[in-house]
This record gives structure tokens, C-alpha cells and sequence, in this order.
């Protein structure tokens, strides 16, 4: 048995549900974080807590994009390309973080991984970028250069919007208000029952 | 005239903590409701204010909750915060700077429907957002606000944050109920209605995240007086994300009835470079859409209907004039074939077609026949190419990707026909 399969947050997870199924989805978040992505170990060993066969519990984990189901690198770079960010030079910025990061779309070096994503919801703030999921604004070609140069040097444990953004950010869709103390240190969404969440230093 | 954006423009670095919330009539009406209401008295509030929903559909929020059966077995709120309509990004915003409004405002929706188990679904790719909802249910629960027996009153209520994986799909209140059951994120037929057979098999009702953030206001004001907000048919503010070529783009909370010259130039600070709008979309990635002589159109959900288009999820997007027309609706119907959950040959193949044929345009090896062609298959999908489109599909996902089909040959035709090579290239 994985060790993440006797954490705690297992029976929290199970336990907010009126029915176990439910619970498939932040468990196989769970399982990825153990081992960067989903392996078929883990995704029957999901299926068993929840009631699903094998099959059954791959099948709802192939419908969703953000359940890895191959090596991601630390840092997962999602660059949006649908119409809002298109129109202001979306393409641009993803070629320039393929191009500079040379990787190959979802492909990894172990370190980065790149992909291009549909609407992440940051219109107002396009183009947009994401890095585990932690978001950055107004994002121009050579920025997104810079932003990938940082995460090879600086390699970040904990990436957070709020950094990132005044690093190589511009336009944002709104005023965020506050710094976030917390940021993502794996390609999964940072959420405080997920156990993704950490403190950025 | 504002209601869902106050606190946040008054108190930009703490708006989204109870401390405030409270301090700033927060939870004011939850306690009105669960200790001097009845619950049949909130529901008749939210039928007089005229709401309606706020993710697309625009159904009257208060009639839709009069559709559960007057039975005792357990029913369900599920708030759809799943928000990915390409343009659409106002969600995010209440979810990020006021989740208490919206956690208020979830309790008195189940209050009057006699729920005890609400979810709020957001989507995996808002991890902010959530983080701070996440932190508002908590504090929200430690003060009593949530959980057995709230405020004293002998209302019950839990709720559950759910977070998403990846798929607009679920946005679809179908399939972001067999999302929830922890199944593939699947539209289901329908009728059964969600009201009558919903989550778990059970009456279940779904509301956008921003509908609900009204209620509080609604219930503290009554629904008269937002009733009284806006033109008939439109009642209340409402918050519409202007994105594309505009020198300011952003969320607008405004008061319907404005035009989109308006909302563009006076709001928006209007194009970037002093160019001319050329077109732009009303209502997000799915809405047919306007060009510059249709900017003076009233934004009202039945003004924008009239018109043969959609307000949609309230997202507006702007280009100007030097768009090309055949990238901007390429990158609309690739996302949809991107999205497409693969249940329905029309849309799963359709949408496939065009963003190929398009594709083919765009890489200028385009066939004169091509332009027919795309209006064939997207016959096929939403026959008639009528609007509202009649569908072929389960839910309207496939024929979502015929808008920008229609509206490129319908107002721009002579500009796609000079994309196509003179003579086809051979082979």
C-alpha cells in the first residue's frame, strides 16, 4: 500500500461525501502528488477505496486533462491559447516557452514541462501562463523566456502567482488584493485538504 | 449602482476575510433569514428580485428552485463555480476577493429550498480562487456559520468544496453533477431536470456562483428593490469580463441597459491603438457574434437575444480591425473540439471537421468548396443554422462550435473567399 493511501486525509476526503464514488477525484490528486503522476498502481489502488474497478477508475481519470497520466517535469508550464489570449499573442508566448525551455509539448526534461491549455479564465490579464497551476498575467514572449530561464536557476521549491507575477507579469484581469502566503511545489493545484498546499518561504 | 464588487473596491486588501465580511453587514441576512424568516419568505424574496441565472441560460433563479418536488427525500445545491467559457473570468473574481458573499449567499439558497448538503464546484485551473474559499469555509465553520444548528436557529448545513480536473464540460450542469459522483464529466439527457433527478438520483438544484453572490443583497434590500434595478426582463447589476483589443480590459460590474459602445469606449477606454472595432463577441466563446454596427445595442438579455445572439456568461471579447477572422473563430472551435466530451457523433466529429477545414484556410491550401462544406457539417450539428440552434446533440457544446462558423461567412464572407488560393494546389 502507497503511502499517501494512509494519510489521514483519505478518510477527511471520504467522510465529506454522502456516496464513496464521489471521493475519486481529490483521491487521485492525491495519488498523483505521491508520485508526480498517476500510475496504474495508484489508480487502482483508487479505485479500491472508492468502490470502481480498475477500468472504472481510469476511465474518469482519462476524461480529465489535469490527471497526468505520464512523467510530468517539477514545474508544469500551461500556456492558454484560446480566443482572448490568441488575439493578444498567445501563440507567440508558447512558442517562445517551447523554443526556450526545449521541450517538446508534453514531453518533459524531468524539470520543465510545457503545454498549451484552453481558457484558464485570465482574459483580462492576456496572455496567460500558469506554473503548477499558480498563475501569471500579461505574459509577453520574452518574459515567458525569462519566466523559464528563473525556473532552471532559481528552480523554485514553492512557485506562487503573486511572485511570478511581478517577475515577468504585466495587465492583470483585476486587482488581486494581498499576497498568497501559499503556492504549489508540484503539478498539482495548491488546495489545503488536497495536502498540496505550501508555504512559500 | 453596484452590489457584488463594493466591499472588494472599499477594502481591496481584506475583503475576503470574515473579519471584514462582518464588519461590513456580512452575514447580516443569514442571520435575518435562519432567525426571522421562514424559508418559503426567502424564496418569495429571490421570485420578486427577478434574478436570473448568471452562468448562460439566464433562467430565473427563484422559479427554477420552485421546480423540486415537494417530497422529504434529501436534496442537493451544488454551486458551479467551473467557470472556463472562453472570455469568461468574473467568477474568479468573487470566488478570489469575496468568497464570504458567496458562502452567505449558498446558505440562504439552501435555507429556502431545505438543503443540508451544498458542494461548490471549482475548477482545478482556479487554484487561488479556491485556496480562498477553502480559508472562508473554514473560518466560516469555526464561527458557527456553517455546520449544525447555524446561528442558533436548528438549520443545518455542511458544505463541501469540490475541485475539478480539467474539462469545460463540467461547467454543463449535467455533466458537473456526474463530475461530482465521481464519474467522466458527461452531459446527461434531459429532461430528468437536475430539480427532479439530479445529484445521487436526487433533487438537486445548480447555480452559478454569481447568482448566488446576489442573494445576500437580495435578501437584506428585498427582492422589490432589485427587481427595480435595470430594465424588465434584466433586473440587478450584473459583472461582464471585457477582454480582446481593448486599452482596458477587466471586469465591469454595471447595471443593464447600458450599450456595448458604452461599456467598450467609456468603461473599456475603448480599442488599443486607436484602431476600429471590427467585430466582437457578446457573450463568450459559444454566442454568435456582433459587428461594429450592432456596438449600440442594449445589453439585456432579451436585446442581445432579439439580435440572434446570447449574453451569455457576460463575457465580451473585442477585436479590432486588423483580426483576422478565420484565426480568431480557428481558435474558438479548436477549443471546443478540445472540450468535447466524445458522447455525440454530431459534435464529437463535427467540431473536429471544422477546425481542420479551418485549419486548411489558414494555412492557404484552403478549396473554394471548403466554405460549404463548413456550413454543411455545421448543419449537421445545429440543423438549420438557426438561433437559439436546434440541436442533434445532447447538450449544446457541439452547436456552441457553429457560432463562430455562422457569424465569419454570415458578416465576413468575401474575407474568407480571399484566403482561398485561386487554383487549388495539386495533390
Amino acid at each position: 500500500m502507497s503511502s499517501w493511501a494512509e494519510s489521514p486525509r483519505v478518510a477527511e476526503i471520504l467522510g465529506s461525501y454522502p456516496e464513496r464514488r464521489s471521493a475519486v477525484m481529490p483521491l487521485l490528486y492525491l495519488a498523483m502528488k505521491e508520485h508526480g503522476h498517476l500510475t496504474d498502481e495508484a489508480i487502482r489502488e483508487v479505485g479500491e477505496m472508492v468502490g470502481l474497478t480498475s477500468a472504472q477508475a481510469s476511465s474518469v481519470s482519462s476524461f480529465y486533462t489535469m490527471y497526468k497520466r505520464r512523467e510530468v517535469g517539477q514545474y508544469l508550464v500551461s500556456v492558454c491559447t484560446s480566443v482572448s489570449c490568441m488575439l493578444l499573442g498567445g501563440k507567440d508566448v508558447l512558442h517562445a516557452v517551447e523554443d526556450e525551455s526545449g521541450v517538446p509539448p508534453g514531453e518533459t526534461d524531468g524539470t520543465l514541462s510545457v503545454e498549451h491549455v484552453e481558457c484558464i479564465g485570465a482574459c483580462g490579464g492576456a496572455p496567460a501562463v500558469q506554473v503548477n497551476y499558480e498563475l501569471i498575467e500579461g505574459v509577453s514572449p520574452d518574459q515567458a523566456r525569462q519566466l523559464v530561464q528563473w525556473l532552471r536557476t532559481a528552480s523554485p521549491e514553492v512557485v506562487g502567482g503573486d511572485e511570478m507575477q511581478a517577475l515577468f507579469g504585466g495587465q492583470r484581469s483585476f486587482e488581486w488584493g494581498p499576497s498568497e502566503s501559499q503556492g504549489a511545489a508540484s503539478p498539482l493545484p495548491a488546495l489545503e485538504h488536497l495536502g498540496s498546499a505550501e508555504n512559500i518561504s | 449602482m453596484k452590489i457584488l464588487t463594493t466591499r472588494m473596491e472599499a477594502h481591496p486588501q481584506d475583503s475576503h476575510t470574515l473579519e471584514r465580511y462582518q464588519a461590513t453587514d456580512g452575514y447580516k441576512a443569514a442571520e435575518q433569514a435562519l432567525t426571522s424568516m421562514t424559508p418559503e419568505a426567502v424564496h418569495e424574496e429571490t421570485k420578486a428580485s427577478n434574478l436570473r441565472g448568471r452562468g448562460g441560460a439566464g433562467f430565473p433563479c427563484g422559479v427554477k428552485w420552485g421546480f423540486l418536488p415537494p417530497d422529504t427525500r434529501p436534496r442537493y445545491l451544488v454551486v458551479n463555480g467551473d467557470e472556463s467559457e472562453p472570455g469568461t473570468f468574473k467568477d474568479r473574481q468573487l470566488l478570489e476577493r469575496d468568497p464570504h458573499q458567496l458562502i452567505e449567499g449558498t446558505i440562504l439558497a439552501a435555507y429556502a429550498i431545505d438543503c443540508h448538503q451544498a458542494f461548490i464546484y471549482i475548477r482545478g485551473e482556479y487554484p487561488k480562487p479556491a485556496r480562498r474559499v477553502e480559508k472562508a469555509l473554514a473560518e466560516a465553520y469555526a464561527a458557527k456559520l456553517l455546520g449544525s444548528n447555524i446561528l442558533g436557529s436548528g438549520f443545518d448545513l455542511d458544505i463541501t468544496l469540490h475541485i475539478g480536473a480539467g474539462a469545460y464540460i463540467c461547467g454543463e450542469e449535467t455533466a458537473l453533477l456526474n463530475s461530482l459522483e465521481g464519474r467522466r464529466g458527461e452531459p446527461r439527457i434531459k429532461p430528468p431536470f437536475p430539480a427532479i433527478e439530479g445529484l445521487y438520483g436526487k433533487p438537486t438544484i445548480v447555480n452559478n456562483v454569481e447568482t448566488l453572490s446576489n442573494l445576500p443583497w437580495i435578501v437584506l434590500n428585498g427582492g422589490a428593490a432589485y427587481a427595480a434595478i435595470g430594465p424588465e426582463g434584466s433586473s440587478g447589476t450584473r459583472l461582464f469580463s471585457l477582454s480582446g483589443h481593448v486599452r482596458k480590459p477587466g471586469n465591469y460590474e454595471i447595471v443593464m441597459g447600458m450599450t456595448f459602445r458604452e461599456l467598450i469606449e467609456d468603461l473599456g477606454g475603448g480599442v488599443r491603438d486607436d484602431r476600429a472595432v471590427k467585430c466582437f463577441i457578446p457573450g463568450g466563446a459559444s454566442a454568435p457574434w456582433f459587428t461594429a454596427e450592432q456596438l449600440d445595442i442594449p445589453i439585456t438579455i432579451d436585446d442581445v437575444a432579439a439580435a440572434g445572439s446570447m449574453l451569455g456568461s457576460g463575457a465580451i471579447v473585442v477585436m479590432d480591425e486588423t483580426t483576422n477572422v478565420v484565426e480568431a473563430a480557428h481558435s474558438i472551435v479548436s477549443f471546443f473540439a478540445h472540450e468535447s466530451c466524445g458522447q455525440c457523433t454530431p459534435c464529437r466529429e463535427g467540431t473536429s471537421w471544422l477546425e481542420m477545414v479551418l485549419a486548411r484556410i489558414l494555412r492557404g491550401e484552403g478549396r473554394p468548396v471548403d466554405l460549404d462544406l463548413l456550413l454543411d457539417v455545421s448543419d449537421n450539428i445545429a440543423p438549420g443554422l438557426s438561433w437559439p440552434p436546434k440541436m442533434t446533440t445532447i447538450c449544446p457544446l457541439g452547436p456552441s462550435a457553429v457560432s463562430p462558423i455562422t457569424s465569419i461567412l454570415g458578416h465576413f464572407r468575401g474575407e474568407v473567399e480571399a484566403m482561398i488560393p485561386a487554383e487549388a494546389p495539386v495533390g
